[in-house]
């Protein structure tokens, strides 16, 4: 089962909340993909307004661990401010942590990040760095106190996929204790089942199943496909060759003459 | 005094940041606010004395990936 800061979870996808045609459809989104964990965000409240309200009481409905973020935090001050913020109204020590380096890419600013995760992580939040395939700002993190690490494998709502395998699995070889969340950039089923394949121990995705033509089915697929990307890894794949290999016994077939 | 609430600037006498919410209309137990960059946590706000200037910012759970 995937302990995520000691707490045992029995799905493997972490499923964003934004960008859902309706309430009801990310409801039943998330419910048909088996998520464990979904991430919610801090926005600023009209006065008067009750959106927040509504939104806390579906997510809260659901009955599901809550994963905050800090989307959009440029800053290591903004991202420290907004987990605290995040932590008052959420009730959680869990925070995804965001501090974005570039507009175009959404990269993070791994510097900051690294900061404010030490900040954080002094602060007793259980800190999910948002952070690239780097080896070295991976050990970092591990460094300043996060125990779980969520590269991207793509930049956010590309649905590119992983763009660079070898260095995924370069990190799964190199952090072989630590749970390793593919978080970004995914955008089909098999995209999940291949970071999964690799040995990685959870997704988090958003937009490939909030603009789906039909976001519930595509939450059902994803999980479909963790799943079984989970269990071929477990499994032991076959690596390839170049050379075929005859599957069916040779010996003992018919010669005709 | 004035305020700077979520971006926009107010002329609002609200002593506290208990007071301003009510003034503004804001309630609920969903809501986080900081003032100036720093939190200030639910509990604190009733005795958390505004000043002119201040830049409040107040959030509420939304949609996030």
């Amino acid at each position: 089962m995937l302990d995520l800061y000691g707490t045992k979870l029995p799905s493997r996808l972490l499923l964003g909340t934004a960008q859902y045609p309706s309430p009801a459809i990310l409801a039943d989104a998330v419910k048909a993909s088996r998520a464990s964990v979904v991430t919610v965000s801090l926005r600023r409240e009209m006065a008067g307004g009750r959106s927040g309200e509504k939104f806390w009481s579906l997510i809260q409905s659901l009955r599901l661990r809550i994963l905050p973020n800090t989307a959009g935090c440029h800053s290591v001050k903004e991202a420290v401010t907004t987990a605290q913020m995040a932590r008052d109204v959420f009730g959680t020590n869990w925070i995804k942590l965001e501090v974005i380096g570039n507009h175009d890419t959404l990269q993070p600013d791994v510097f900051g990040l690294v900061e404010a995760a030490r900040v954080l992580c002094e602060d007793d939040f259980a800190v999910f760095p948002y952070t690239t395939d780097d080896l070295v700002v991976a050990e970092r993190l591990l460094a300043v106190g996060c125990k779980v690490l969520m590269p991207w494998c793509a930049p956010i709502g590309s649905a590119l996929g992983p763009v660079n395998a070898t260095a995924l699995r370069s990190m799964r070889g190199h952090f072989p204790d630590i749970p390793l969340i593919v978080d970004a950039g995914l955008g089909r089923p098999s995209h999940a089942a291949l970071v999964m394949e690799l040995g990685f121990d959870a997704v988090l995705l958003n937009t490939a199943v909030a603009k789906a033509a039909d976001p519930v089915g595509m939450a059902r697929a994803f999980g479909n496909a963790v799943d079984a990307g989970r269990e071929a890894y477990r499994s032991g794949l076959l690596e390839p060759r170049d050379v075929a290999v005859p599957s069916t016994p040779t010996i003992g077939r018919a010669v005709f003459q | 005094m004035k305020l700077i609430v979520n971006g926009e600037a107010h002329e609002i006498d609200a002593a506290t940041l208990a007071e301003l919410l009510a003034v503004l209309d804001y309630e609920g137990n969903w809501l986080a606010t900081a003032v100036n960059s720093d939190v200030v946590h639910a509990t604190a706000r009733a005795r958390f004395q505004l000043n002119d200037g201040d830049r409040i910012e107040i959030l509420a759970p939304m949609q996030g990936g």
